[in-house]
């Protein structure tokens, strides 16, 4: 899974692209990690998810985003989730994300 | 679930139980049902249910140790049969693990949701003990046409 940040001045956005398994988990927690740093020094207080990329993800995905909800709120950043569909969108729905990670409207 | 019926085409493979391996798995399985007619949203059914699956084995099972991986699939008609199975530690109770947000894992960021997707996507699931050691998950989807 490739990562991209564009910045902001409301806002940072980060561009995920291709699968987000176990496989992929590990450095999908690090890059968002590092942003939350860069975030936090920068005094940015939202983070837009764009899933437009993203082809698979399965229930590792849910808790690598608990867990970054439960990290960035410590810092008052907010996460958005962006241009989710079909089964992904079906997957965050249904595990209850969206209540704690609203979708945007495209 | 599916021991005593004929079927119209199978595979078996046995893999080792690596990360790496998971979107092997999964893309292996879709790939066999393709045959089937199966729309979008019922080949990312089996890919999700399959990686929950593996990736169980390999976290759970064999917590990241060296280990095989066994699936297979069987089709009849227009029923998918998917049965994977590992010989790693089982689950002491399944019908806890079977329930939305339960995981022995929590502090590394396991949601617990794996089996109640699998439950979700799929016609039936079941899950046992591996008589050999280990788990057994079987599971039937039906591709409506």
């Amino acid at each position: 899974m490739e990562i991209e940040f564009k910045n902001f001045d409301d806002c940072v956005i980060a561009y995920l692209k291709g699968e987000l398994d176990e496989f992929t988990a590990e450095h999908v927690r690090l890059s968002l990690d590092t942003i939350l740093e860069d975030m936090k020094s920068l005094g940015s207080s939202k983070l837009v998810l764009d899933f437009k990329e993203v082809n698979f993800m399965d229930s590792t995905g849910i808790g690598v985003l608990l867990a970054r909800y439960n990290k960035f709120s410590k810092f008052g950043v907010r996460i958005e989730i962006k241009n989710a569909i079909g089964h992904i969108d079906k997957i965050l729905k249904m595990s209850g994300i969206y209540e704690i990670m609203p979708k945007l409207a495209v | 679930m599916s021991n005593e019926i004929e079927v119209d085409n199978e595979f078996t493979v046995y893999f080792d139980a690596k990360l790496e391996n998971e979107g092997f798995a999964r893309s292996m399985v879709s790939a066999f049902c393709l045959q089937l007619n199966p729309t979008v949203s019922e080949i990312s059914d089996i890919k999700t249910a399959v990686s929950e699956a593996v990736t169980n084995s390999i976290i759970h099972g064999y917590a990241n140790k060296k280990g095989k991986i066994m699936i297979n699939v069987k089709i009849k008609a227009n029923v998918i049969y998917i049965t994977i199975a590992d010989n790693g530690v089982g689950i002491a109770d399944i019908s806890q693990a079977r329930q939305p947000f339960f995981t022995t894992k929590a502090k590394e960021e396991r949601s617990g949701m794996g089996f109640t997707l699998m439950e979700s996507f799929m016609d039936a699931l079941d899950v046992r003990d591996n008589p050999d050691g280990g788990l057994i998950v079987s599971m039937k989807k039906i591709i409506r046409a």
